[in-house]
């Protein structure tokens, strides 16, 4: 948005006139409430240090332009730190719109390579940030606890039932086509 | 009165990386007389930013996987991590409140012989702290006032925002996590940016360290333009990873040095409370081990534990 790039005006004919609809199913359901004040982008601390500019995904979205906002990097800058949220006077839920259009993106394909290793770990250790090694077991006997907390670190059966889980709701087959596509 | 139990949703962070939290908080709470229970074969929670933001109905559906190990033991849960208490708190509340998402939830569930049932709350450990224990008794149980100790806050986003539906606390205007800090006897240093984000959560972290870190140099240029701080307390791990390891990535992405005792606030609770730093491990906080240097102690006001003390467990 503030590149220096040319910008080819846009074509209102070539929209993708479901966007919306799908966006408000995937849980940013008061995006049409918007009214561009800006408030979400003013209250960003992601926006001030990157080109992510909250009000923009929203307008493009509301005009059916999918595929620019799905492929757009600057949609991960989003910390979900909620102050947008708090602060929209039309109760867009800012946030939740960001994260509904991160959902589309992803199941369009769009998925950088580092969140798809934190999705890999849960699927593998149960979870996101995993015990690791033995470094990490001295560092739980140094301030006194038992070398394995009670979680799936400890409980092979957990990390089988979110394999399950994730085999059930098809986010296997989302995390693993992604790592062919990336070959 | 019965004995308050809570379901302990650790997580990760805490576990894994900054189990003197986890200590801390065994600590803090059997000394304010509540009870935790190990929440056996919990997962991640799932990271709220990740997952979140991945697929809405499997990040639910994995939440609701941990909500019901509370269900079946009938108990509350609490847990000592904002993202956590997101991920946990959110899906509870969208669960009990969207039926859609709760079949096709319960769908899920059904593969491994589980059923989400909307019976337990989730807490913060703040709410535990605040409206279980209160300031009355938290003030009660302090043996050693951090008298003099200037602290700045650091509250993070996700126990309090968004506000309208948490309704917990003004998100603009936060009070409850100050008001336990100050039980502590420390002296409150105000800064403009204590209520922007650490910078790493939505994935941000995991994505690009350079951005997230970016937010969190901003934070600590304006404690030091309020003067600085002796310590930065914050309520979650992520947080306190992203502040506290965060110095030291600092260093190496913008050549930048700061040197602030960071703290959960049951690690300041603990000290508080009169427990010795090596009872919880302050001293294996990931920029100290990184660093090969330890807490301040003399402004902290606590006697340098000895090598062997510094080692020892329990």
């Amino acid at each position: 948005m503030t590149s220096a790039e040319e910008k080819v005006p846009i074509d209102i004919d070539n929209v993708d006139h479901e966007f919306v609809a799908l966006i408000k199913k995937a849980g940013g359901p008061n995006i049409q409430s918007c009214f561009q004040c800006g408030t979400c982008s003013g209250s960003c601390p992601a926006g001030a240090r990157t080109n992510y500019l909250v009000r923009g995904i929203i307008r493009k979205a509301l005009l059916g332009l999918k595929e620019e906002c799905i492929s757009s990097p600057e949609l991960w800058f989003c910390t979900t730190c909620y102050t947008c949220t708090d602060r929209c006077p039309q109760d867009v839920q800012p946030t939740e719109v960001i994260k509904a259009i991160r959902n589309i993106a992803v199941q369009s394909g769009y998925m950088l390579a580092p969140h798809q290793k934190v999705a890999l770990n849960v699927l593998k250790t149960g979870h996101a940030v995993p015990l690791g090694g033995e470094t990490w077991e001295k560092l739980r006997q140094k301030v006194g606890l038992e070398t394995r907390p009670p979680n799936a670190s400890s409980h092979p059966d957990a990390i089988e039932e979110i394999v399950k889980l994730a085999k059930a709701s098809g986010f296997d087959k989302l995390v693993a086509e992604k790592e062919e596509k990336k070959e | 009165m019965a004995k308050q139990k809570f379901m302990h949703f650790l997580g990760c962070i805490i576990p894994h990386r900054y189990p003197s939290i986890e200590k801390a908080a065994r600590l803090v709470f059997a000394d304010l007389g509540i009870e935790l229970l190990d929440m056996e074969k919990a997962s991640c929670c799932p990271a709220p930013g990740v997952f979140g933001s991945f697929d809405r109905v499997t990040w639910a559906t994995i939440a609701a996987r941990n909500l019901t190990i509370a269900e079946e033991a009938g108990h509350n849960i609490t847990t000592g991590c904002n993202g956590c208490f997101a991920s946990l708190w959110d899906a509870n509340h969208e669960l009990k409140h969207d039926d859609e998402l709760r079949d096709a939830v319960n769908e899920n569930l059904a593969t491994i012989d589980r059923v989400f049932k909307g019976t337990v709350e989730v807490t913060h450990y703040v709410d535990a702290l605040y409206s279980v224990a209160g300031l009355e008794k938290i003030r009660e149980t302090i043996t050693r006032p951090f008298d003099g100790v200037r602290m700045a806050l650091h509250p993070g986003c996700h126990w309090m925002r968004p506000k309208n539906i948490k309704q917990k606390d003004d998100s603009e205007r936060p009070h409850i996590f100050r008001d336990i800090c100050e039980a502590s006897g420390a002296t409150y240093v105000p800064y403009k940016d204590e209520l922007i984000c650490c910078g790493a959560g939505g994935a941000v972290r995991t994505a690009d360290v350079k951005t997230a870190l970016d937010f969190t140099k901003q934070k600590f240029d304006s404690l030091l333009e309020a003067g600085g701080a002796d310590i930065i307390v914050t309520p979650c791990p992520f947080c306190e990873l992203q502040l506290d390891l965060g110095q030291v990535e600092i260093q190496k992405h913008f050549e930048a040095e700061y040197h602030f005792d960071i703290m959960h606030v049951v690690e300041l609770l603990a000290l508080a409370f009169g427990h010795e730093p090596e009872e919880f491990g302050l001293a294996t906080h990931l920029q100290y081990m990184q660093r090969k240097n330890e807490p301040a102690w003399q402004v902290l006001g606590i006697e340098r534990p000895t090598a062997d003390d510094a080692s020892a467990s329990e």
